[in-house]
């Protein structure tokens, strides 16, 4: 058997080879997931190996547009991300936590017997490497650690690719520090170069693990040139992002801003459908539901991915505090730009632009914070003016 | 809360397909077991027996179109513990509220040889316009698992875990991709969730069908379907006038693009 490579260490794999390499994630007993297309659209599902993969696609993303489109060569990983993301499988969105059965004047609790997926994620991006990153703090670093999450975090086998310089009409991951380039997190990341007539991968080794699965895939030290020639791939992307956001003070901004007249501006425009939160990799919240069956013999306890767009959801006795839409788009986007901090110490958004492309009338969240910062000022003269 | 024994149920048909009532008789592996724990004290469509009220849980699907009905309903109240309306049309007037837009005599001379014969209510009115309602069932037809949901729910005495979230939520779990963002009109974000997502999983917008979610922003969603995707006025007039056509908040849309 060959030596283990090193972590750290810079490899090219030929894409000829690559269907070697997936054919070695799931000889190790992973259930591979990843980005392929279903009825023609993009999703993460289930792999077998790379025919699965979208090879020669890429995609167009504007606030509230997402278009497949072919590109002119077989690129494996040639788009961006899409509606969803790999908070489905760590964070399963409806959950049986526990059911229960009566027994005469008793009951007893049946623990749900559940095999739980041994994850390989393929193909993921920098910006959900930070989204991973943040949710861990929520569910694996605080007082209390959620065992359905920790279990399927700590299985996962994690391939990151770094973003490749298309499909990133709505991402403004350079702003909020969290890409193009996957620096932490993963097992194996690749960058997928395709100049002039070839087409391989550079690949950095990040864990033993991910070493351990390289030695049945044929390889060789990356030379200077490629290794440049990759970085050159994801200088490009950071160079051509389609959004940017000033992260300067944003907290403290939006702290200032609880009454600005851009979040009427705003209401008058959300659905408040709450698809921002779903498709968000960051967004945790969830609620608990009991449900019993006709007889009164059973009694399941759910727990269901919620959001903070519903009256509902704010309802303590007596009734919702937050009952207007605008209250609500301004507790979410404040949640993830400034009490996100206080609460987490990070920022709650990482850049992957998901909220700008799926929402159904497109709001900016870049833009939304652009026309609170650039008026904020000549409301203050406003305010003087009147005194 | 139910009654010590039996609680006797009760199911009433005023205007309407029957669609409703039918998801009762078509809970196929659940109806021995609502039999059970219900007694059918008065279901026409399911049994002979008629028994008299009091009922401790009444369902009722359709509209009130006519006179006849509208007394009706108020005698099915007063036998009635727990009323719960049931579909579209006892939630809000149905598809035959279309005929709130329009001159119903105008319909009744085109149609019927004998105009003379037929006697019916200006407009069809959801069941709230008549009476006290305890619980709706929104959907064109309802569907069986909350239907079921609200049954397990009044005989355990708890709350029905039935939410207010938009048919996009329920796309999000079934794994569909937003066929709005990808471009087909798409009333989801303003519609209640119920049907399972039914439409945007066969790739087409949802029409509305389980009505308007709480805080519906049509305006916001018309603004949309017309800049960006390039729907005429007559056509947001149509996508807003359908089963949940005499919904104020879908109304006053349909209202607002009409010449």
């Amino acid at each position: 058997m060959a030596t283990p490579v090193p972590v750290g260490a810079n490899l090219v794999i030929e894409a000829t080879d690559f269907p070697q390499l997936l054919a070695a994630v799931d000889r190790l007993g992973y259930q591979m997931v990843g980005p392929t297309l279903r009825d023609g659209h993009l999703i993460y599902g289930d792999l077998t190996g790379v025919a699965d993969l979208p090879a020669g696609w890429t995609d167009e993303q504007e606030a509230g547009a997402f278009r497949l489109k072919r590109r002119d060569d077989q690129a494996l990983f040639g788009y961006g991300v899409g509606q969803q993301s790999w908070k489905q499988f760590l964070f399963p969105p409806h959950h049986l936590l526990w059911r229960a059965a009566r027994r005469g004047d008793d009951f007893q609790m049946i623990p749900p017997a559940e095999a739980v997926p041994r994850y390989a994620f393929i193909g993921v991006r920098s910006c959900d490497l930070h989204a991973m990153a943040v949710q861990d703090r929520v569910f694996l670093q605080g007082r209390h650690v959620d065992p359905v999450y920790q279990v399927r975090r700590e299985q996962a086998f994690i391939l990151a690719v770094n973003c490749g310089g298309q499909g990133c009409g709505t991402c403004f991951c350079v702003s909020m520090g969290t890409g193009p380039r996957a620096t932490f997190g993963f097992d194996l990341a690749l960058t997928e170069v395709l100049p002039e007539g070839k087409h391989y991968f550079l690949v950095e080794v990040g864990t033993d693990r991910g070493a351990g699965v390289l030695q049945a895939v044929p390889q060789r030290a990356a030379g200077a040139a490629e290794i440049a020639a990759a970085a050159s791939v994801v200088a490009a992307t950071a160079a051509n992002l389609g959004r940017q956001l000033d992260t300067q003070g944003v907290k403290e901004l939006l702290y200032r801003s609880y009454e600005h007249p851009r979040w009427d501006e705003v209401a008058a425009r959300c659905l408040n459908c709450g698809n921002c939160t779903w498709v968000c990799p960051t967004c945790f919240c969830h609620t608990i539901e009991d449900v019993t069956d006709l007889t009164g013999m059973v009694a399941e306890r759910w727990r269901r991915q919620d959001v903070c767009f519903t009256v509902d959801y704010s309802y303590l006795h007596g009734g919702s505090i937050r009952p207007s839409p605008r209250s609500r788009y301004r507790q979410w986007l404040t949640h993830k730009l400034a009490t996100w901090f206080d609460q987490f110490g990070c920022s709650g958004c990482v850049g992957c632009g998901r909220c700008i492309t799926w929402c159904p009338v497109g709001i900016d969240i870049t833009e939304e914070i652009r026309a609170i910062r650039e008026t904020e000022a000549s409301l203050k003269e406003t305010e003087h003016g009147d005194l | 809360m139910p009654p010590k024994g039996k609680p006797k149920l009760s199911v009433w048909k005023f205007a309407s397909c029957d669609g409703c009532q039918l998801s009762l008789l078509d809970c196929e592996d659940e109806l021995l077991a609502v039999t059970g724990e219900l007694e059918l004290a008065y279901f026409v469509e399911a049994s002979r027996a008629m028994a008299k009220g009091p009922y401790d849980l009444t369902l009722v699907d359709g509209s009130i179109t006519t006179t006849h009905d509208a007394e009706l309903i108020h005698k099915v109240r007063r036998a009635s513990k727990y009323l719960v309306a049931i579909g579209t049309c006892a939630c809000s007037g149905g598809i035959q509220a279309l005929r709130n837009f329009k001159d119903v005599h105008d319909f009744i001379t085109a149609v019927y040889a004998h105009p003379e014969y037929i006697s019916t209510l200006a407009q069809s009115t959801p069941l709230s316009a008549h009476v006290k309602v305890d619980y709706q069932l929104n959907g064109c037809p309802i569907n069986k698992h909350q239907l079921l949901e609200l049954i397990s729910a009044y005989l355990a005495g708890r709350t029905p875990q039935i939410t207010p979230h938009s048919v996009c939520l329920q796309c999000k779990l079934k794994g569909n991709i937003c066929v709005q963002v990808l471009g087909t009109p798409c009333l989801g974000p303003v519609t209640h969730g119920g049907c399972g997502a039914v439409c945007p999983t066969y790739h087409r917008g949802c029409y509305g069908c389980y009505g308007p979610k709480e805080t519906a922003n049509t305006s916001s969603l018309a603004a949309w379907f017309s800049r960006r995707l390039g729907l005429s006025e007559d056509s947001l007039v149509r996508a807003f006038r359908t089963f949940y056509a005499n919904a104020p908040e879908f109304r006053r849309e349909s209202e607002a693009h009409e010449k």
